[in-house]
C-alpha cells in the first residue's frame, strides 16, 4: 500500500520562551483518515506543539504544510477557517445555551439580521444526526453530562469548517485529553464518533494519558520528550514497554545504573490503612497500608491517578467509597481538616494555586498550617514563631533567608521548601509530597530527596510522587504502581525490583 | 538618580501614598484658610479644622475599618448603610419611649438593642456568603434594600428625636477637651488591630482572601472566619449608627448612613487594600477615610461649590482603580511597574498564557465545567 | 420542557439524570413563571380585597405601566448588563442627571425638547460606553467602575444646579399629558415608549447574533472568547445600552414628574436590579428573560399600589417587601445553580 500524502506536515518546529526552548526541531505528520496519538510526559512539549499548530503561539522556526500548501497561522480563528479544529479537555462551550446554539453561535443563519431559529435547529439536528449521535438539540447544554457536552464540542468544531455546517471543511481535528473525566461507556461513545469522522477522511490528533485507549483507537503515534521528537511509530509496531521507555526516556540499562538501593532501617507499625477507597472520576477503589517511617513511592505515567490517590488520602477530594483508618481510628475525610488533625500533611503539585498565598511573607506562609490547627484565638507566641521559622529557613536553606520576603517572589525551589517547612513545622505523621521536585533546579532537588530520607529515618511516613522512575526507586520502601486511574501493584523495593520490572508492570497493568 | 535607600524604603511603605495624599490635601487648605492647622480652646473644648475632620469622619472610619476585614476575605458588604440606619432607629426609638431619656440604664439598654440588631444583620450576611455560597455583592444587597424599609418601619417614617444627655455624648459630646467620638474611634481601631494582629485572625483572613483553595488545603475553617468578619463589619456599622444618630440627636431611617457603604469601600481602596482580597491595612483604611473627609472639607474651604464633591470622588475612585489595575499600568507605563508577581487569576487567560512560558509546558489549568 | 436525552446513557451516568423535581428546578423559565404567578396571585388578592375601591378597573392595571414605565426602561438596560455577567450601579444617577440636564436645557437655555432628547440620550449612552470601555480594557470590576459612574453623574446633577428645576415648557407638558386611549383605559406616552423598548429588547436578545452573544458572554466569558466571539465589544455594547436606557428612563421620568431635581431617582439602581432579579435573571449572568424583567417591574409596581389601596400601610413596606422577594429569588437562584454545578 503506497503511503498517501499527509494532510498536515510540520517540519523542524522550534518554539522558544524566555529561558526555555520548548520545542527544538520537531517533525510531525498527520494523514487523512487516521487517528494519531501525541504522547509525552510533563514538559515534553505536547501542549506547545498543539498551540503552535493552532496559532495560539507564534512559530520561531520550521514550517507547517496543510494539504500541500505552506501555511502560517496567527490566531486560533484563522486555524479554524483553514480546517483545523480543536476540542479541549475542559469543554469551552456555554452551558446556559441550547445544544443547537452552541453548535452555531457566532455563525447563526440569519435573514436581514434576524436569526432563523427553525433553520438553526434543523441544521443542528441534521449535523448531529449525520454524525450518528442522538442528542436533543433544543435542550440546554447544561442538562447533559460532561461526556455529551464534549461530543457537542466536537460537533461544533467539525461544523465550523464551513458556514453550511456540512462538515466537509474540517480536515484536522485535535482532541486534547478529551477522555480524562469520562467513564468507560462514555469513552466508547466518543470513540464511535471518532471512528465515524475517521471514515469520513478527517485526520484526528488524539492526546490521552490512557495507554489502553491509545492502543484501542489509534493508528499511529508520535512521542515527544523534552521538546524533541523521539519517535513516530505505527501503534501495531510498538509494544507498551517500548512506548513507556520512549516516553520516560532513559534507556533501560541507563536506568539500572542510577538504581542503587539505600534501604534504611526496618519500618515501624502500621500508620494508615485505606480499604477500598476510591472516587468516581478520580481513582478506582484501592487498598493501601502505610507504616511509620515508610516511604511509599507512586509510579505511573502522567494522568495515571497518582495525584488523585494522594488527594483522597488527604481529604482534599472526598472519597465516595471505602474507609481510611489512621492510627487505629477511622477518619471521615470530609475535609482536609480531618486528615490534618490526624497528622497527615499534603504538599500539592500546584504550588501556586493550591499551596502558597503569594501575597503573604515567607514567615506567614510557613506558620500557616500550624496556626490553622491552633485556631485564630491562639496565635503562636512571637518568640517561638520566629525561632521555628528561622530554624526551618536554615534547615532547608530557603533563600533569601528573609522571613519578611514575599513568597510570590521566590524561585520555584525555594517556594517548594517553604511549603515543606509549612508542613514539617506541624510534625506530621504522614507527609504526602506530590511532585515536590518538579520545575526546580537540580541542587534543590537533591536536597529535598535527602530530606525525605532523613525524615523517614526519624519515623515519619512519606508518600512520594514523582514523574521520574529512578527518583521513586531510590527513595521508596514500597512502590505503588498506577495505570489508567488504578493502583495495579504494590512492590516491596529490593534488589529484584528494577526499572524494567516497574515499566513492565505499568505496561501490562497486572499484579506480579 | 539620587534616591537614597531610606527614601526608597519610605516610598515603598504601604502607607506612603495614602498619607502623602492626605498631607497634600491638608496643605492645599492653608492658602485659603491660613489658620487651618490652628486649634483653639473654647469653653474647655478644642476646636479647629483638624478636630472637625476627625469628628465628622468618625462614622466613616468605623464603617471602613469593618469593611476592610470583609474586603480582605475577598468579599464586600453593601448593607452597612442600612445597618447604620437600623441601629440608630432602634436605639433612638427605645430611648424616646423612656420616661427619663437621660437614665443611664435605659441608654445602655437601648444601645445594646441597637448593636444586637446590627450583629443579627451581620450573621445573616455571613450565613448567606459563607454557608450558602452566595456572591457577597448579591447577598448583602438584600439588607441594603430591605434594611432602610425596616429602619423606617421602626421610626414609623418619622425622624425620631431624642433628648438624652448621656446618649448625646457618643457622637456630639466632649471628653478631656476632645470630641468623645474620637475616643470611640480610637478604641474600635485599637480593638480591631489587637484582634487581627495580636491573634492569628489577621493572618487567617489574609490567607482566605489571598488564596481560598490553598487555605482550604491547609485546614483553615474559612466559613467561621467569614461569618466572623461580616458580624464584625456589621457591629462597626452599628456603632457608627449610634454615633450618627447621637450627633444629630435624631434617627432618620431614610437618610442616616446613606451612601456610607460606597465611601467606606472607597476608603478601604485608597488605604491600599485590594478589592480582590488578601493583604489588608487598618492604618491605611483610617488614612483613606480621613482623605475622603478632608476632601469634603477642602472643597468647602477652597470655595469650590460643595456640590462638586461627588465629581471629585468619582475622579478619585477612577484614578485609584486605574492605578491598581495591572492592565492599565502595563498599557500606560509599559514594563516599568510590571505586574505583581503571583497576581490573582491564572485561570488561563490567553494574554497571560502567552506571556508566561511556564504555561506552555504545563497542562492548561483546569477550568470549572458546569 | 423535557430535557430527556435519548443518547444511550451508560449506567454509571444514571445518577446524573435529574429527578422530575430537579429537572423542574433546572428549567430556566421557572423563575419567570414563578414571578408571573406571583404577580397574578397578588393581583387576585388585590381584586378580592379592594374590589369596592375600584381595584378592578382596567385603568388601575394600566397605571402600573404609566407609573413604572421609567423603571421598566431602566430595568431593561440593567437586564442586558446582568445577562452579560456584569452589574450597573450608575442607573439611578444617570436618570437623575438626565432629569436635571433636560430641565436645565429646556428651562434655562430655552432649547426645544425635541433637540434636548437626542442630546440627553447621547450623553447617557456615551457615559455607559466609557464605563464599559474601562471595565473591558483595564479589567476593573464593573461594580467599582459603575460606582464611580454613580458618583460622577450625581455630582454632575449638583454641578448643574443644587435646586430643583420645574419644567413649565408647554410642549413638554402636552407630551406628558398625552393619553393614548385603549378602550377600557389609557396609557401615557411614557408607558408606550417603555413597552416599545421592551419589545425591541426582546427582539434583540432573542433574534440577533448580538443578543445571543450577550447570553454567551454571561454564560462563560472564557468560552465565548475561545469560540471566537467578540466578547470585549459585547461587554462595552451592553454598558452602552444600559447608559442609553437609563437616559431614556430619565427622560420618561422627567415627563412623569415634570421637573429636574438633583436628588431624583436616588437609589433607583437598586429597584432596577431588584426588578431584574425578581424577574428571574441570574445575577451571575447568562440566564434570564427580559419578559421576566417586565413581571419584576410589575410586581414591584403592584406592591406599591396594593400598599396605596390598603391605606394603613406605609410606603416603607415597599422596601421591605422588595427585600424579602429579592432574598427569596436569590435563594431560588442559588438552589438552581447549585443543582447545575453537580
Amino acid at each position: 500500500m503506497a503511503e498517501p500524502q499527509p494532510v498536515l506536515e510540520m517540519t523542524g518546529i522550534v518554539k522558544e520562551f524566555p529561558g526555555v526552548r520548548a520545542l527544538s526541531g520537531v517533525d510531525f505528520r498527520l494523514f487523512p483518515g487516521e487517528i494519531h496519538a501525541l504522547l509525552g510526559e510533563n514538559g515534553a512539549g505536547k501542549s506547545t506543539l498543539i498551540k503552535v499548530l493552532t496559532g495560539v503561539h507564534s512559530l520561531d522556526g520550521g514550517t507547517i504544510t496543510l494539504s500541500g500548501t505552506s501555511v502560517r497561522f496567527d490566531s486560533p480563528s484563522q486555524t479554524q477557517q483553514a480546517g483545523i479544529s480543536t476540542v479541549y479537555q475542559e469543554v469551552n462551550l456555554c452551558p446556559n445555551l441550547s445544544v443547537a446554539e452552541n453548535i452555531f453561535i457566532g455563525r447563526e443563519p440569519t435573514r436581514f439580521g434576524r436569526i432563523q431559529w427553525k433553520r438553526l435547529r434543523r441544521e443542528a439536528a441534521e449535523l448531529v444526526d449525520r454524525l450518528g449521535l442522538d442528542i436533543d438539540v433544543t435542550a440546554p447544554l447544561s442538562s447533559y453530562p460532561l461526556a455529551v457536552q464534549q461530543l457537542v464540542a466536537i460537533v461544533r468544531s467539525v461544523g465550523t469548517g464551513d458556514a453550511d455546517g456540512q462538515g466537509a471543511g474540517t480536515k484536522v481535528l485535535i482532541l486534547d485529553e478529551p477522555t480524562s473525566s469520562l467513564d468507560r461507556d462514555e469513552v466508547l461513545e466518543l470513540f464511535a464518533l471518532m471512528r465515524r469522522l475517521k471514515d469520513q477522511g478527517v485526520a484526528i490528533l488524539f492526546v490521552s494519558h490512557f495507554l489502553d485507549q491509545i492502543y484501542e483507537i489509534c493508528d499511529r503515534m508520535t512521542v515527544l520528550r523534552n521538546g524533541t521528537l523521539v519517535g513516530e511509530h505505527m501503534v501495531s509496531e510498538l509494544d507498551q514497554v517500548g512506548l513507556i521507555q520512549l516516553m520516560i526516556g532513559k534507556a533501560l540499562d541507563q536506568l539500572e545504573e542510577l538504581h542503587d538501593h539505600q534501604l534504611r532501617s526496618d519500618v515501624g507499625e502500621s500508620l494508615l490503612q485505606a480499604d477500598g477507597v476510591g472516587r468516581v472520576g478520580g481513582v478506582a477503589p484501592f487498598d493501601l497500608e502505610i507504616k511509620k517511617g515508610e516511604v511509599i513511592g507512586l509510579a505511573g505515567l502522567l494522568g495515571s491517578g497518582r495525584t488523585e490517590l494522594a488527594r483522597l488520602l488527604f481529604g482534599a477530594d472526598q472519597p465516595d467509597s471505602g474507609t481510611v483508618t489512621i492510627g487505629g481510628k477511622q477518619v471521615s475525610m470530609s475535609a482536609p481538616n480531618d486528615a490534618i488533625s490526624e497528622g497527615v500533611a499534603f504538599c500539592s503539585e500546584n504550588r501556586k494555586t493550591e499551596g502558597l498565598v503569594p501575597d503573604l511573607t515567607v514567615r506567614e506562609n510557613i506558620i500557616l498550617a500550624l496556626q490553622a490547627s491552633r485556631g485564630w484565638t491562639r496565635p503562636i507566641p512571637v518568640a517561638q514563631r520566629d525561632e521555628l521559622v528561622a530554624k526551618y529557613i536554615k534547615a532547608l536553606d530557603i533563600r533569601p533567608a528573609n522571613p519578611e520576603a514575599r513568597v510570590g517572589q521566590l524561585s520555584g525551589g525555594n517556594q517548594q521548601k517553604v511549603l515543606l517547612a509549612r508542613w514539617l513545622i506541624t510534625q506530621p505523621k504522614l507527609l504526602i509530597l506530590d511532585e515536590p521536585t518538579r520545575g526546580i533546579d537540580i541542587g534543590a532537588k537533591a536536597e529535598i530527596q535527602k530530606l525525605v530520607v532523613s525524615l523517614s529515618e526519624d519515623g515519619m511516613a512519606v508518600l512520594y510522587i514523582a514523574a521520574e522512575l529512578e527518583e521513586v526507586l531510590r527513595l521508596s520502601h514500597t512502590i505503588g504502581v498506577l495505570r489508567d486511574r488504578k493502583l495495579v501493584a504494590q512492590l516491596a523495593n529490593g534488589p529484584e525490583i528494577t526499572p524494567t520490572r516497574i515499566l513492565e508492570t505499568i505496561a501490562s497493568g497486572e499484579h506480579q | 538618580m539620587t534616591t537614597t535607600p531610606r527614601w526608597r524604603a519610605l516610598t515603598h511603605h504601604h502607607l506612603f501614598w495614602p498619607v502623602a495624599v492626605l498631607v497634600i490635601l491638608l496643605l492645599v487648605n492653608v492658602p485659603f484658610t491660613p489658620d487651618f492647622f490652628s486649634i483653639k480652646m473654647t469653653d474647655g473644648h478644642l476646636y479647629g479644622s483638624l478636630v472637625s475632620i476627625v469628628l465628622f469622619g468618625s462614622p466613616l472610619i468605623l464603617v471602613a475599618v469593618g469593611m476592610t476585614l470583609v474586603i480582605a476575605t475577598g468579599g464586600i458588604d453593601l448593607s452597612v448603610g442600612a445597618v447604620v440606619a437600623i441601629t440608630g432607629a432602634l436605639t433612638c426609638s427605645y430611648i424616646s419611649d423612656q420616661a427619663d431619656q437621660s437614665a443611664l440604664s435605659g441608654v445602655f439598654l437601648a444601645m445594646g438593642i441597637g448593636l444586637v440588631a446590627a450583629v443579627v444583620c451581620g450573621l445573616w450576611n455571613g450565613f448567606l456568603v459563607a454557608r450558602m455560597g452566595i456572591q457577597p455583592i448579591i447577598a448583602t444587597l438584600i439588607i441594603m434594600v430591605a434594611g432602610r424599609g425596616v429602619a423606617q418601619l421602626i421610626t414609623d417614617g418619622q425622624i425620631i428625636t431624642v433628648n438624652s444627655e448621656p446618649y448625646k455624648l457618643i457622637g456630639g459630646g466632649y471628653w478631656l477637651t476632645l470630641p468623645f467620638s474620637i475616643f470611640v474611634v480610637a478604641a474600635v481601631v485599637a480593638v480591631t488591630v489587637a484582634l487581627t494582629r495580636r491573634t492569628a485572625l489577621g493572618l487567617l483572613v489574609e490567607s482566605v482572601g489571598g488564596n481560598a483553595e490553598a487555605s482550604r488545603l491547609v485546614g483553615i475553617r474559612s466559613m467561621r472566619i467569614k461569618i466572623m468578619v461580616y458580624v464584625f463589619c456589621a457591629l462597626c456599622a452599628g456603632i457608627a449608627g449610634l454615633m450618627i444618630s447621637s450627633n444629630t440627636s435624631a434617627a432618620d431611617g431614610n437618610n442616616a448612613g446613606l451612601w456610607i457603604e460606597l465611601d467606606a469601600i472607597l476608603a478601604v481602596v485608597i488605604g491600599g487594600t485590594s478589592l480582590l482580597g488578601g493583604r489588608f491595612s487598618i492604618g491605611g483604611t483610617v488614612v483613606g477615610a480621613l482623605v475622603i473627609q478632608t476632601l469634603t472639607t477642602t472643597i468647602y474651604t477652597i470655595g469650590v461649590p460643595t456640590q462638586t464633591n461627588l465629581v471629585f470622588k468619582a475622579a478619585v475612585v477612577i484614578i485609584v482603580c486605574l492605578m491598581q489595575s495591572p492592565k492599565f499600568r502595563a498599557k500606560v507605563f509599559g514594563g516599568r511597574f510590571g505586574t505583581k508577581p503571583g497576581a490573582k487569576g491564572g485561570t488561563g487567560q490567553p494574554a497571560a498564557a502567552q506571556a508566561e512560558p511556564a504555561a506552555a509546558t504545563e497542562p492548561a489549568p483546569k477550568m470549572e465545567v458546569s | 420542557m423535557s430535557t430527556t436525552t435519548t443518547t444511550k446513557r451508560p449506567p454509571a451516568a444514571e445518577s446524573r439524570t435529574p429527578s422530575k423535581a430537579a429537572q423542574l428546578l433546572g428549567d430556566r423559565r421557572l423563575p419567570v413563571l414563578v414571578t408571573a404567578g406571583l404577580f397574578l396571585a397578588m393581583y387576585v388578592v388585590g381584586l378580592s380585597r379592594y374590589q369596592n375601591y375600584g381595584f378592578g378597573e382596567a385603568q388601575v392595571f394600566m397605571n402600573l405601566f404609566i407609573d413604572n414605565g421609567y423603571l421598566l426602561v431602566a430595568a431593561v438596560g440593567v437586564t442586558f448588563v446582568i445577562l452579560s455577567g456584569g452589574i450597573d450601579l450608575s442607573v439611578g444617577s444617570v436618570i437623575g442627571f438626565t432629569t436635571m440636564f433636560t430641565a436645565w436645557l429646556v428651562e434655562r437655555q430655552g432649547l426645544p425638547i425635541l433637540v434636548v432628547i437626542p442630546m440627553a440620550l447621547a450623553v447617557g449612552a456615551f457615559g455607559g460606553f466609557l464605563m464599559g470601555y474601562v471595565i473591558h480594557n483595564f479589567e476593573i470590576q464593573p461594580f467599582i467602575v459603575t460606582l464611580a459612574g454613580l458618583f460622577l453623574f450625581r455630582g454632575l446633577c449638583l454641578v448643574i444646579s443644587k435646586e430643583s428645576i420645574s419644567i413649565g415648557d408647554s410642549s413638554v407638558s402636552s407630551m406628558a399629558g398625552a393619553q393614548v386611549s385603549l378602550g377600557a383605559g389609557f396609557l401615557s406616552i411614557g408607558a408606550i415608549v417603555a413597552l416599545v423598548v421592551l419589545a425591541v429588547a426582546f427582539y434583540v436578545l432573542h433574534y440577533t447574533r448580538f443578543g445571543r452573544r450577550v447570553y454567551a458572554v454571561g454564560g462563560n466569558e472564557q468560552s465565548a472568547m475561545l469560540m471566537g466571539l467578540p466578547q470585549g465589544g459585547t461587554k462595552i455594547a451592553v454598558y452602552t445600552i444600559s447608559g442609553f436606557c437609563s437616559a431614556l428612563a430619565g427622560l420618561l421620568f422627567t415627563l412623569y414628574i415634570q421637573s429636574g431635581d438633583p436628588l431624583h431617582a436616588t437609589g433607583m439602581e437598586l429597584d432596577a436590579i431588584a426588578a431584574v432579579v425578581i424577574g428571574g435573571t441570574l445575577l451571575t449572568g447568562g440566564s434570564g428573560y427580559v419578559i421576566g424583567t417586565l413581571f419584576g417591574v410589575l410586581v414591584l409596581g403592584l406592591i406599591k399600589s396594593l400598599i396605596q389601596f390598603e391605606g394603613t400601610l406605609s410606603s416603607w413596606w415597599t422596601k421591605i417587601a422588595t427585600g424579602v422577594l429579592l432574598c427569596a429569588f436569590i435563594l431560588i437562584q442559588r438552589a438552581m445553580t447549585a443543582r447545575r454545578k453537580t
